[in-house]
């Protein structure tokens, strides 16, 4: 296998907390480079969660997950002016039906306090129908947690690893680890379907396959299996009969439940399910799951509007065999491992960017910040946002701004092109979407999905039969027969 | 630009174009039509069968033909201009409408009429829930007719179409023809929608099987559509266990329904009708907002393009009239109700000047039947009625009421069948 | 003597009365179930000699669009289609296309022309 690079840290796994940490290793002078297996950043869990920011009060007092939840959500009011993230802090509420719900919540309210989560509170039933009106009328109290919060994941993920690549980190997708060398018990090199690279240390934030990738390097000390969640998504304009911020049942001893949230965007969603799994491959949405989270979406919002569902999709967790986070030096040096992120992952993840590179530390390795390190990136155009004079501007500057492409979210050409040249840009239709929206609303790319092909195929300079949806093999339209024949 | 026009048109399919020329027959002399796609004629131009025209045209034409037919009436007259690749963003009360385009920007025009017709878009797999994974593949029927006939792609080889409705059977004959193959049509209701002629001509003459009361329980393949799980349903349309068999495919199309597009029109928060999907309009197809008019598939879905353009002439001629302030009369508003067998019913409203005003209604019966009457009653006043040999819901019936009928309406209209015919 | 019987769902209008039609020695001798003497017309073909209008595109060189819509002048047989629609993925024509212009005469030598079911113009710099 050929050489493809030497560097100092190799980052295995592109979602949120592979970019958290590329990221936060880019703030000094070390090289590092992250490695996707798939044809985009944020494909796996990243892009299909909960997309909540939480409190902290769930998490098990004393636990890795508790201590990152919170250390984690308050980073995120740190970055995100700096990284101009995409985040509500809508607060949540935990509701409570009954009077043994209600007990539960005091539990819930001290394991927070003990957690260190701020502004708790037990809401009457009149505080709370105040603030979430279509709520259950048999709602008897909620814990109310006003740090918490709905984010943009794979907005998150792209902007940490952009900030990434605009301070010298590399990211290399379609890139898959196919093996680890080890040499006197060291890590030495990641072997990987481009090549190999020549690295002292690899951090395993490989999400649902961090045990096999584990594996590689001999470390058998965890496993992981994967654990399903289904979403059904509704238009925005049901937003009215919906709920503002985010909303969980009271949780039971499995499960914090399924959920009732409000995107940044003003798509409301219901879900997650919890089915364990073995197939890691599993992302099918089924008629069982659907349905299960409709009867309990309704016990919390009675006059859920399922006619104006436009989309569902399923996201797998990754489960440790112990419960928690797996963060820790491996037995194999200079192997770490991110491991186990299932909720409060999301919110964890630059948390556990900061603890992997004490854990660097920890093993010696000598850390020195970068000077000029750029935090900041560069304001991105979107177009519905600005108010009508700034869009005439825009179009003057730039023709394309005045062709909309993605009818139902009101995306631009002109913003789809940025999304395409942008660092760590879009290649495939379904990174289109993720980064601007395109296809994300009611028609849910029928009418736009055949334009972003093409335009992809335009600034990619590849034909459009080699547009990819999103994985490898996901190719959507192919050549006519056309055979060789005289002109009329 | 600052220049108020008569009429302003939004889409430039057939019922935009049909009620441009109408608004110029009638008079006006400052009319638009703004149309985001990159040449007018709207979907016609993908739909490259024939069949369109014969009642508007007299003769039988392919879309494009139609569509062509509909260009050249407007094509050289000065009073009608076109926006193309330009899109409607807003439209405000006082019928300012708010459009970009990458050639003129930001553009704000005022009409003193607005003719709204948008038309209207698939429903998709999000919409009807269909488990499994969410591989490339699967196009609403629409979609993937648009790659094949206008950009030259194929959205795959070996087929499945969920729906029977004419777009999942032209798509069967169409995906045919170019060499795939189509290895089946699944239909959830025990009849088809589709026209007979559509069944033997683009089913049987390939023969494709049909699957009646059938449906898709489960869509496979990780990154590229593998298969299909079909069940057959029941009467409540509910898929019955052990029924299921699996169909190898690559791509499954969807021909799942129309939405009427109506955006613009909640932004105007325009009365809309909670079974066409569209606005509540009268017989000038005039909408609860005065000078704002409707026609076309964002009214109602039509099936015949012919009744589309007859709609359309119709908001495109009172448009004209309230633009040159020609309409000043008196006008008594009478619900039109949709009774017995009847699932819609276009207009909703009669807006009616005191010597009474021809009407055009459309309606769609909510089942299929034989040999019925249909009748229209004030009251106890029976002030039309007409046999219907066949009614099926796929196919919109016509009726026109005269002027002279209309004087006889005395409070609400009910638009029934009597069976007992 | 060879008798046969055959059903069929007359498409002239939308009554589509089911009809029943005998054919002797490859002859229609009888029709039952017909409505209208355009019903007995239309089985007498659709079971003789069917025939079928074929609508298809054809690529365009510089063209505003890459495809132009064609239509078939008069109906083919229903068992010659396919093979006209194969021949006419075979088929360039260079743009500027006029509605009705004729984009494969005769095909397949079935005494039946092609034409363009409408006007394209050719590309221009901003295609």
């Amino acid at each position: 296998m050929s050489c493809l690079k030497e560097t100092d840290v190799v980052v295995i796994g592109g979602g949120i907390v592979g970019t958290a940490i590329l990221r936060e290793l880019s703030k000094y002078d070390i090289r590092s480079v992250l490695v996707e297996k798939e044809p985009d950043l944020a494909a796996g869990t990243t892009k299909a969660n909960s997309a909540i920011l939480h409190a902290g009060f769930d998490a098990p007092i004393g636990s890795v997950k508790a201590f990152m939840n919170v250390r984690g959500n308050h980073l995120y009011h740190e970055l995100e002016d700096q990284l101009d993230l995409d985040i509500k802090w809508t607060g949540s509420l935990v509701v409570a039906t009954n009077e043994e719900e209600l007990a539960t919540l005091s539990e819930l309210l001290e394991r927070g306090i003990q957690n260190g989560v701020k502004g708790l509170e037990i809401l009457s039933p009149e505080q709370v129908l105040a603030k979430e009106p279509n709520l259950t009328k048999t709602v008897t109290g909620a814990l109310w947690a006003p740090s918490a919060g709905v984010c943009w994941p794979f907005a998150m993920a792209l902007a940490f690893a952009e900030c990434a690549v605009q301070n010298g980190a590399e990211v290399i997708t379609d890139c898959r680890v196919e093996g680890i060398d080890v040499e006197n018990g060291k890590v030495a090199a990641v072997r990987t379907n481009k090549g190999v690279i020549k690295t002292s240390y690899v951090i395993n934030a490989a999400g649902l396959y961090a045990d096999a990738i584990a594996k590689m390097a001999g470390d058998n000390s965890f496993t992981i299996h994967p654990r399903k969640g289904e979403y059904i998504l509704f238009d925005k304009t049901a937003g009215a009969s919906m709920v503002n911020g985010v909303v969980f049942p009271t949780p039971t001893k499995t499960s914090k439940g399924i959920l009732v949230c409000t995107t940044t965007h003003g798509n409301t969603f219901i879900g997650p399910n919890a089915e364990d799994l073995e197939d890691k491959d599993d992302r099918a949405v089924t008629l069982g799951g659907m349905d299960r989270i409709m009867t309990s979406a309704r016990k919390l919002l009675p006059n859920l509007p399922m006619g104006t569902a436009i989309t569902e999709f399923c996201g797998l967790r990754a489960v440790s065999d112990n419960g928690d986070f797996i963060i820790r030096n491996s037995e194999v040096k200079g192997l770490i491992h991110a491991a186990g992120m299932q909720s409060p992952g999301l919110t964890a993840a630059p948390a556990v960017a900061e603890e992997v590179l004490d854990l660097m530390r920890e093993g010696n390795q000598n850390l020195v910040l970068k000077a000029g390190f750029k935090g900041v990136l560069p304001e991105k155009v979107i177009f519905h946002r600005l108010p009508r004079e700034k869009q005439a501007e825009v179009i003057k500057e730039n023709k394309l701004f005045g062709r909309v492409i993605c009818r139902c979210e009101t995306i631009t050409e002109a913003e789809i092109v940025a999304a395409i040249h942008a660092p760590c840009g879009a290649r495939t239709v379904d990174g289109v979407k993720r980064r601007t929206r395109a296809g994300m609303g009611r028609c849910q790319g029928g009418f736009c999905g055949p334009r972003v092909t093409q335009i992809l195929a335009r600034e990619l300079g590849i034909p459009v039969t080699e547009v990819l949806k999103e994985h490898a093999d996901s190719h959507m339209f192919y050549e006519k027969d056309q055979v060789k024949g005289e002109e009329a | 630009m600052n220049q108020i026009y008569d009429v302003i048109i939004i889409g430039g399919g057939p019922a935009g174009l049909s009620a441009a020329y109408s608004a110029w027959e009638n008079g006006a002399k400052k009319i638009l039509i703004i149309e985001r796609d990159r040449e007018l004629g709207g979907i016609l131009q993908q739909c490259i069968h024939n069949g369109f025209g014969l009642h508007h045209f007299k003769e039988e034409l392919t879309g494009p033909g139609y569509a062509y037919r509909c260009i050249e009436l407007i094509k050289d007259k000065p009073e009608i201009e076109a926006l193309i690749d330009t899109m409607v963003l807003e439209i405000l009360e006082d019928k300012t409408v708010i459009a970009v385009s990458p050639e003129k920007g930001l553009l704000q025009v005022q009409g003193k009429t607005i003719i709204l017709t948008m038309g209207c878009r698939e429903r998709t797999r999000g919409a009807i829930r269909i488990p499994g994974e969410r591989p490339a593949g699967v196009f609403t029927a629409g979609a993937a007719q648009r790659m094949v006939n206008m950009e030259g792609f194929l959205p795959g080889k070996k087929i499945v179409i969920l729906g029977s409705g004419d777009i999942g059977l032209i798509m069967a004959r169409r995906m045919s023809l170019e060499g795939c193959k189509v290895e089946a049509v699944l239909e959830i209701c025990p009849f088809s929608n589709g026209l007979t002629r559509n069944i033997v001509q683009c089913l049987e003459d390939y023969n494709i099987p049909l699957y009646l009361s059938h449906t898709i329980v489960k869509i496979h393949g990780n990154e590229r559509v593998t298969g299909v799980t079909i069940a057959k349903v029941d009467e409540k349309m509910q898929p019955i266990a052990g029924t299921e068999f699996d169909i190898d495919c690559d791509t499954l199309l969807l021909s799942v329904g129309l939405i009427p597009e109506n955006e613009l029109s909640r932004g105007l928060n325009l009365e809309m009708h909670p079974l066409t999907s569209g606005p509540i309009v009268d017989q000038r197809r005039q909408t609860s907002m005065p000078g704002i008019f409707a026609a076309g598939n964002v009214v109602h879905v039509h099936d015949l393009v012919d009744f589309v353009s007859e709609e359309a002439e119709i908001a495109g001629k009172f448009a004209a009239l309230t633009a040159l302030g020609k309409l000043d009369e008196e006008l008594t508003v009478v619900n039109v109700e949709a009774g017995n067998g009847i699932r819609t019913c276009v207009p909703q409203k009669l807006s009616l000047p005191q010597e009474g005003e021809a009407a055009r209604l459309f309606m769609r019966v909510a089942n299929p039947e034989r040999k019925v009457k249909l009748e229209v009653k004030s009251g106890d006043t029976l002030i039309m009625s007409k046999i219907l040999p066949v009614a099926k819901p796929s196919e919109m019936i016509a009726l026109d009421l005269s002027a002279e009928k209309t004087k006889l309406i005395k409070g609400s209209l009910i638009v029934a069948l009597n069976r007992e015919a | 003597m060879s008798v046969d019987k055959r059903v069929l769902t007359c498409i002239v209008c939308p009554r589509g009365c089911e009809m029943t039609a005998t054919i002797t020695d490859g002859v229609v001798t009888e029709v039952v179930g017909n409505t209208c003497p355009r019903g007995k017309k239309y089985a007498e073909e659709e079971i003789l000699a069917p025939k079928r209008m074929l609508t298809s595109t054809v690529r365009v060189k510089n063209g505003a669009l890459a495809l132009v819509p064609v239509v078939s002048k008069i109906s083919l047989p229903k068992e010659k289609v396919l093979a006209c629609a194969e021949e006419l993925r075979k088929v360039t024509v260079e743009a500027p296309i006029a509605e009705g212009q004729v984009i494969c005469p005769n095909i397949l030598g079935l005494g039946v022309d092609i034409v363009a079911s409408r006007s394209l113009a050719a590309a221009t710099d901003k295609d």
